[in-house]
Formats: C-alpha cells, sequence, structure tokens
C-alpha cells in the first residue's frame, strides 16, 4: 500500500518535472514569436518588461489572470467552460511519451507513437466544443474549419508516421530513436525525406498555424472558435495551442533527426569535442530550430485559401505519402544501409 | 516545348521553390538593422521650424518682451488667445492678462509671424499633456516659465531659421 504511494508521489513529481518547463517553454516561445517575428520586419518587437523584454510572457499571463471571463448570453455554461480543459488536456497529455534522453521517460509504452496520434486528434473536440458552446456564428464557423482542417491533415500525418514505424520497425519512441543510431546520414531524415516535409507540413497545419491559421483568420472571422473567450479561458486555448507547436516540433527531432543523438557522431575531430553535450541539450535544440521555423513561416507566409488547404492535403499530400510508404517498403525489403540493415 | 515548361512548373512547385525564396528574404530581414526609434531615448530628427506648444519670451536683461500690442490676438484664426493690458507703474505697456487655449489653437504659427518683437514663440516641444480640467489654458505665467525654461533652444532654433527669412 506504502510503496503505491511512492510510486504515485514520484510520478507525479516527474509530471511536474515536464509540465512546469514545458509551460515556461510556451510562455518565452510567445515572447520569442512577438520578437523574432518583429526583427523579421525591421522592428524589435516588445522589450521594455525587463531586461530584453524578459518580463513579457509574465506580465501578459497575470494581465489576463485578472479579466473577466464573459460567458455570452446563452451560451452553454458548462461546455464553454469544459472546451479549454479539454484542448490543454490532451496537449499536456501527450508528453508522457516524449523520451527525453534514453531511459529518460515518463510512460515507456509500446504503442507511444498511436497514443501521440489520439490525443493530437483529441484536441479537435475542445476546439468544436468550444466554437458551438460560444453560440456565436463567427466562433462556429472557425470551429467547423479547424474541425475540418484538422482531421484532412490528420489522415496524412498518419500516413507519414506510418512511414517512420515502417521504417524503425517499432511504435516504441525510444526504439525509433535508437533504429537512427550512427550519425547525422543514419537519421530517416534522408530516406523518408518526403514523408518528413509532409508530416511537417501537416504538423503546421494540425496546430493551425500561419499560413494554415484559417480557423483564426482574423481579417474574416476575427479570432475563429476563442472569439467569445476572454482572461484565463483564452490564455488556456492560447498555452494549448503553443503546447502542441512544442509537442510537433519535439516529435520532429525523435522521428526523423536522430532524437537526443549528436549530429557529429561518427565524425572524426568534432564528436571528440562534442562528446560531453548530455543527449537532451541536443534534442533541445533540434526542437528549437522548428520551433523557430514556425515563426520563421508565420512572417513570410500568407495565409492559405480555404480551398487550397483542403487540395493540398487530399490531392498532393496523402498520394506522395502513399506512393513513399511503398518506396520505403521496397527499401525495408532490400536492406538498403545504413538504415534499413537487416538485423 | 510546353511539355518542358510545365515540367519545370510542376518541379518547382513540388520542391517549394518559391517558398523557400520567401523564406531567404525574411531571413536576411531577420538579421537586418532595425528601423525602430527608442521613443523616450532617441528621437527622430525635427525642423527648427517645428511648431509646437508656446512660450512667451524675455529680453536678455530679463524685461519681457511683450508688448501687449495684441497683434497676435487679432491675427489668432482660432480665438485662442485673450489678452488684457493697461500701463505698468513705470508707464511702459504690459500685458496683465496673456492667455492660450490649447484647445483651441490650432498651432498655425500665424502669432509669432505677427508679434513685432518676437515675444510669442512657437518652441520645437511636442511632448506636454494636461493632467487637470483647465490646464489646457496656458496662463502668462506659464508662457514665461516655458520661454524661460527654453529660452536657449528658442534661440538657436531662430538663429538657424534666420537666414531663410
Amino acid at each position: 500500500m506504502f510503496n503505491h504511494f511512492i510510486t504515485l508521489g514520484w510520478t507525479l513529481i516527474k509530471i511536474f518535472a515536464i509540465t512546469v518547463p514545458l509551460m515556461l517553454v510556451v510562455a518565452y516561445l510567445s515572447l520569442a514569436e512577438r520578437r523574432f517575428i518583429g526583427f523579421m520586419q525591421d522592428r524589435i518587437g516588445p522589450n521594455r518588461v525587463g531586461p530584453c523584454g524578459l518580463l513579457q510572457p509574465i506580465a501578459d499571463g497575470l494581465k489576463l489572470l485578472f479579466k473577466e471571463i464573459v460567458i455570452p448570453t446563452r451560451a452553454n455554461r458548462y461546455l464553454f467552460m469544459i472546451a479549454p480543459v479539454l484542448t490543454i488536456g490532451p496537449a499536456l497529455a501527450a508528453w508522457a511519451v516524449i523520451p527525453f534522453d534514453q531511459g529518460l521517460v515518463l510512460a515507456n509504452i509500446n504503442i507511444g507513437l498511436l497514443y501521440l496520434l489520439t490525443m493530437t486528434s483529441l484536441a479537435v473536440y475542445g476546439i468544436v466544443i468550444a466554437g458551438w458552446a460560444s453560440n456565436s456564428k463567427y466562433a462556429f464557423l472557425g470551429s467547423m474549419r479547424s474541425a475540418a482542417q484538422i482531421v484532412s491533415y490528420e489522415i496524412a500525418m498518419g500516413f507519414a508516421i506510418i512511414g517512420v514505424v515502417l521504417a524503425a520497425r517499432s511504435m516504441n519512441l525510444t526504439d525509433i530513436v535508437l533504429a537512427q543510431r550512427g550519425g547525422l546520414f543514419h537519421w530517416f531524415w534522408l530516406p523518408l525525406l518526403p514523408l518528413f516535409i509532409v508530416y511537417w507540413i501537416s504538423a503546421v497545419a494540425e496546430t493551425n498555424r500561419s499560413p494554415f491559421d484559417v480557423a483564426e483568420g482574423e481579417s474574416e472571422i476575427v479570432a475563429g472558435f476563442h472569439v467569445e473567450y476572454s482572461g484565463i479561458a483564452f490564455s488556456i486555448f492560447f498555452l494549448s495551442e503553443y503546447a502542441n507547436m512544442v509537442l510537433v516540433s519535439v516529435l520532429c527531432p525523435i522521428m526523423f533527426w536522430g532524437g537526443w543523438f549528436s549530429p557529429f557522431e561518427g565524425m572524426p575531430v568534432l564528436e571528440e569535442w562534442f562528446h560531453w553535450v548530455p543527449g537532451v541539450v541536443w534534442l533541445i535544440l533540434k526542437t528549437c530550430f522548428f520551433l523557430f521555423l514556425f515563426l520563421w513561416f508565420r512572417a513570410t507566409f500568407p495565409r492559405y485559401r480555404y480551398d487550397q488547404i483542403m487540395r493540398l492535403g487530399w490531392k498532393i499530400f496523402i498520394p506522395v505519402t502513399l506512393i513513399w510508404i511503398v518506396v520505403v517498403a521496397v527499401m525495408l525489403k532490400a536492406n538498403i544501409e545504413p538504415w534499413f540493415s537487416s538485423t | 516545348m510546353k511539355l518542358l515548361k510545365n515540367l519545370k512548373f510542376y518541379f518547382k512547385s513540388f520542391l517549394l521553390w518559391e517558398l523557400l525564396l520567401g523564406l531567404k528574404l525574411t531571413g536576411k530581414h531577420f538579421f537586418a538593422s532595425k528601423v525602430t526609434l527608442q521613443y523616450p531615448e532617441e528621437k527622430t530628427p525635427r525642423s527648427v521650424r517645428f511648431r509646437g506648444i508656446h512660450a512667451l519670451r524675455r529680453y536678455s536683461n530679463g524685461e519681457e518682451r511683450c508688448i501687449a500690442c495684441k497683434l497676435c490676438e487679432a491675427v489668432c484664426p482660432a480665438l485662442a488667445i485673450t489678452i488684457e493690458a493697461e500701463p505698468r507703474s513705470d508707464g511702459s505697456r504690459r500685458t496683465t492678462l496673456y492667455e492660450i487655449d490649447l484647445f483651441k489653437c490650432i498651432y498655425c504659427g500665424f502669432c509669432e509671424e505677427a508679434c513685432p518683437v518676437d515675444a510669442i514663440v512657437e518652441t520645437g516641444f511636442s511632448d506636454y499633456h494636461f493632467e487637470k480640467r483647465g490646464e489646457n489654458i496656458l496662463t502668462k505665467e506659464k508662457l514665461l516659465a516655458i520661454g524661460d525654461r527654453y529660452e536657449q533652444d528658442i534661440a538657436r532654433d531662430r538663429t538657424q531659421d534666420a537666414q531663410y527669412r
């Protein structure tokens, strides 16, 4: 009995050790977004609160915390309040299976990738419920767009992930990373390059980020599904959107870019120099790069038209992934070195 | 020929060529020097003819310049200036009341142009504010105080502009 409590306590501590830094990353990602997009537009962005604006996210958070939560007339109160929880829940729960280093994972389960896919698709419920419960046509339109978009890109993303599962012969995320051992050119990005690109673009679309942010296109439907939300309820939507961004960014290195492995593995001099760097740091650096890509895209690309998004998802990505899955299967059968040597 | 063109088009769109070009452009600007001015610390250059808040000037011996000729009051298109005058104890003609309502003032600078003794001027200072009702009316004391405070800047602006007048 007592042992159970100790295990429970440890698990709770581990959950906090993942969630608290994640929330910090999310907070500072919002600052980085404003600063970096500012840089790309030849501005300097917010730099007044604290040194270099470093306290800006805290000021924003406090402001949102003290604001009133306005519930629209004839909105469904319970669903209205439950929707943000439904969005942030899966976004945080998905982190349970992310391996930060060998053995450094909360739940090392064998269906990790399937679990991730489920959790990311669950987020759509929060959005649909938010849009429906708000009793507003803009929120409803936004949630409809968002739902259709997430469901469509889920398929392309799922096919891309199937390619990874084929190549790694496992759904366990730790095993997937271990299958890429052996340096930069052993990672899956090379044989699975089309799948990687499809995965990454679908990931941007899944998280409803620019240029696929029609769900909250401010020029058409104000703010989309969360237009009626204010105060802390809005900030929870905001947090979950950014937490999802971090999640799909961390999945990129895990599935395609060698997880926690050093990119200098197998190189004569550099390997020695960077030997002391722990694996977590490599994973974080790679994730930061992909997070930066999110911001870079947002500063660069104009928003897609809705039918263009659908065309891209259904008529280009799905065929490309299907074809490449066959190619991967052939490469597997042919035991092409160094990725698919028969073991 | 057309086939080649089509092929080129498909290759370009499939390799996301244009998108990469866009990324390159924003990537360049990421490192470019920024155009933002940090306002209270840095300011944009301003002309010496800038027409900001008003001031009444004094001669270097401390005597106020204004002789209550009321030309500024007459020329003011917005009727923002109110002047009352009577002879001082030493017999010289002076104002007893000189008020400018900043809510009426349109900062046209006619008062400055009309003044025969360069008494009323518009300074280069554009950043000021009111905190209470009634503060929009600049009294004679306030105007003289502004003049005393910024005399150096006012004089420098006038000498720089003098050769073009």
